[in-house]
């Protein structure tokens, strides 16, 4: 059987509640909202925190709205109501295509957009979507709110900038793009991805590129942004997208594991952000 | 908390899990421990009206909160359409994964009352059936919709 550790448990009424508790019990305490990647990782005994806050009542956090210009999604949001909103699907179709390889429906029912990007596993579909479609991570802590790039927000595996008595609060994404698109290898339904792209763009007159974001999954680093650079300006042919595709291969860092060796990883960033460029281009026509 | 309608009150440790509460503190071994790593699915019960994963919910995230197990599926009237269905096609070899079949696709029909067998597969796709009895399963529930729709 596995079995947590001991820990104690208490429930924030607000955020503000959520951040007082985590600076009076300080760097050992941890936040779970949906809690799908915390508690597994708490019976393998890889995390121990000594104190848990649940977030699960603070439905000011769970709020999905469209606003002039941006989404602004709160930290928890459960996976199904991503997918469930009609209008994201028709706003920012990467989400909802990435939404739709995490994991399982009942996973999907209970895990948290803002408990996912807070995990940072480098495999996670979200981070690399996000990325594409830049957007900003708005954390709060006792002396107000801070916006960060979801760009600068990892600071390396299971790593972010949000500080132990900071709590996610809010992911707004401008909606800048008018196609986007995530495609994914994994080995089996549901599975953490081989590798899986997200791309966003915005076209002007004659086809042109007038804005690129690409974001990567479980390759090293979720940016692409030498690809990006290719792409800007140029007209979104064929030959830019393979191009681009290209150059995302060979600045991606995957490493070796049982879901594959480099070559392979390497082979497959370049291809599925071709292909999910091929797919956000023809959905902005 | 409140599980098929009863309301239970317990003291319990912070690390127990929803799986274990249901089955060990409240004699409820409908609910099916299995893979402890939230992929099996066996130990799908709905809280507050949506299937969830037991072994990964802490009892005290279910304070307060509506359970639901395979034992409150039974109506006043007898068992559930689902249930029915599942027995007279053969949704069931072993039986470990079915009460959690049963929860899932009880939830799948008052959401969704026509769904394809793409829809269904798609719906159970977080629960496993080591006899992989999926075909009969899949009909089973394309049964139950049917009986609904026409009664």
């Amino acid at each position: 059987m596995q079995v947590p550790a001991h820990f104690e448990y208490q429930r924030a009424t607000s955020v503000e509640h959520a951040i007082a508790l985590l600076t009076r019990h300080g760097p050992e305490t941890r936040v779970v909202a949906g809690g799908h990647s915390l508690i597994p990782m708490m019976k393998l005994r890889l995390a121990q925190p000594e104190m848990l806050i649940d977030i699960n009542d603070l439905g000011e956090l769970a709020g999905i709205t469209v606003a002039p210009g941006v989404l602004r999604l709160g930290a928890m949001v459960r996976h199904a109501d991503l997918l469930g909103s009609a209008q994201v699907g028709a706003l920012l179709p990467v989400l909802h295509d990435a939404e739709r390889v995490i994991a399982d429906p009942v996973v999907r029912n209970r895990g948290t957009i803002g408990g996912s990007v807070c995990q940072a596993d480098p495999s996670e579909d979200l981070a690399g979507a996000f990325c594409a479609l830049r957007a900003v991570a708005v954390i709060r802590g006792a002396d107000g709110d801070r916006a960060v790039p979801m760009r600068e927000f990892f600071t390396g595996p299971y790593e972010t900038v949000v500080g132990p008595a900071e709590v996610l609060v809010e992911l707004r994404v401008p909606l800048w793009s008018a196609g986007s698109a995530y495609l994914k290898v994994d080995r089996r339904s549901g599975d953490w991805a081989v590798a899986a792209a997200a791309a966003a763009v915005a076209t002007g007159p004659g086809g042109v590129v007038t804005e690129v974001g690409i974001g990567l999954t479980a390759v090293g680093r979720f940016l692409a942004e030498e690809a990006e650079d290719f792409l800007r300006g140029r007209a979104a042919t064929e030959a830019n997208l393979v191009e681009a595709g290209r150059v995302a291969a060979q600045h991606c860092r995957p490493t070796a594991d049982q879901r594959g060796p480099v070559d392979y990883k390497r082979h497959l960033a370049g291809e599925l952000t071709t292909r999910a460029l091929r797919l956000a281009v023809e959905r902005a026509a | 908390m409140v599980v098929n309608g009863r309301e239970h009150t317990r003291e319990i440790e912070p690390r127990l899990l929803l799986v274990h509460l249901l089955r060990d503190e409240l004699g409820l071994t409908g609910t099916h421990w299995g893979c402890d790593t939230s992929n099996c699915g066996a130990c799908v019960v709905w809280m507050d009206d949506v299937p969830v994963k037991s072994c990964t919910v802490l009892a005290a995230m279910a304070s307060g909160r509506r359970v639901r197990t395979v034992e409150g599926l039974e109506g006043p009237f007898g068992l559930d359409q689902v249930q029915r269905s599942f027995a007279l096609c053969h949704g069931l070899q072993c039986g470990f994964c079915t009460p959690a079949m049963l929860l899932t696709s009880r939830w799948l029909l008052d959401h969704n009352p026509d769904p394809s067998e793409g829809e269904i597969r798609s719906a159970l796709s977080g629960i496993t059936c080591r006899c992989t009895g999926y075909e009969n399963i899949v009909r089973a529930v394309r049964h139950a919709a049917r009986s609904e729709a026409g009664s």
